[in-house]
């Protein structure tokens, strides 16, 4: 490898660093492992714009997710002892996140996108997702995370946390697993529901080596969320129709398989800009605020000089 | 040209933030937060 590819491969290198800084950063109280417990602090309520489970023994932030569905699952006209809570807290957090970097805290914060990422990177056979699959993860979002907490309810009255209890292996690879190794009480609790949750985590793992982040494209309600931004936020992808020579370089390079120059603004894209540094062409772009930035040690600045 | 859209969301969104904050959501978030979710490790 020339000095010339190092210098365009930089910035996808340090992403990781960042993913792996921001999930060791929303994860930071580390004394909590050695406890078997998990923190507890004032500012736990104060939601991280990732799927991070708020039971991770070290998780200083809350599960945006679970706390929607904490809300709607609480949400009882008819039970005098009920909240009351809309969720407008946690509904307008993840808007506001939205509105200013649409998916880009998927691509760069989200402790369980890295995971993914880094299980692909184990050299096997790899399988490419259907397309029509990524539609499912709206799916998942109106029934596990809205209509199930509000609609079902128990023997108390009250709904439940779908998603959480169900489907996320998130919450399995985070909570489930190093709370049941690190705190004995919680062991003669472990029934169906356990293995269920790590039956599904061991098949979304194998999912992950062989798919590049197939949970975030067809699973993850929480992308599904900050995906319909993307059209509308104010950092924004560009792609300049003349330079692109359709080479498809960056959709081999893609983590979510996209091709950008199809849909700039795809709600499947996590924003990591890998495409930006990986086109040879100067072609793709990103914008924030009214300034427009392409890959910085972009040695190449058109296809004749290429 | 400028772009409204996202001013508006981002506005929007902000007042549904503060609004839910007023009513007291934080502490709702907290609760559950501090709480071992037994539904999100599977015990629920």
């Amino acid at each position: 490898m020339g000095a010339k590819d190092k210098a365009v491969r930089k910035p996808r290198e340090k992403r990781a660093w960042y993913q792996a800084a921001l999930a060791l950063g929303i994860n930071a109280w580390l004394p909590s492992w050695f406890k078997g417990e998990i923190f507890q602090g004032g500012v736990k309520g104060v939601c991280v714009p990732a799927l991070n489970c708020y039971s991770c023994p070290s998780a200083i932030g809350a599960c945006p997710i679970g706390a929607l569905q904490t809300s709607f699952a609480g949400l009882r006209f008819n039970l005098s002892i009920a909240e009351k809570k809309f969720g407008l807290y946690v509904a307008g957090f993840l808007g506001a996140v939205g509105s200013v970097v649409g998916r880009m805290p998927c691509g760069w914060v989200c402790p369980f996108g890295f995971i993914q990422e880094l299980l692909h990177k184990i050299p096997t056979p790899k399988v490419r997702m259907p397309r029509f699959m990524s539609y499912f993860r709206y799916v998942v979002l109106a029934t596990m995370v809205v209509a199930l907490p509000l609609l079902i309810v128990d023997q108390f009255g009250f709904g439940q946390t779908w998603f959480c209890k169900w489907i996320c292996p998130a919450g399995t690879l985070e909570a489930g697993l190093p709370l049941v190794i690190l705190n004995t009480d919680l062991r003669p609790l472990i029934g169906f529901m356990y293995y269920w949750k790590i039956g599904l985590l061991v098949l979304f793992i194998g999912w992950f080596i062989l798919s590049r982040r197939p949970f975030c494209r067809a699973i993850c309600p929480l992308g599904a969320i900050f995906g319909l931004f993307n059209k509308a936020s104010l950092f924004r992808m560009a792609v300049d129709d003349e330079k692109c020579t359709l080479c498809d370089k960056c959709y081999k390079d893609c983590p979510v398989e996209i091709k950008i120059y199809e849909s700039p603004n795809s709600p499947d894209c996590v924003r990591c800009l890998k495409c930006v540094s990986s086109c040879k062409f100067g072609a793709i772009s990103y914008e924030f605020l009214g300034k427009r930035e392409v890959a910085r040690d972009l040695r190449v600045k058109s296809p004749a000089s290429s | 040209m400028k772009r409204k859209l996202p001013w508006v969301l981002l506005t929007v969104f902000l007042g549904v933030m503060v609004a839910g904050l007023l009513l007291g959501e934080y502490k709702t978030v907290l609760e559950k937060a501090v709480t071992v979710c037994l539904d999100c490790i599977g015990i629920g």
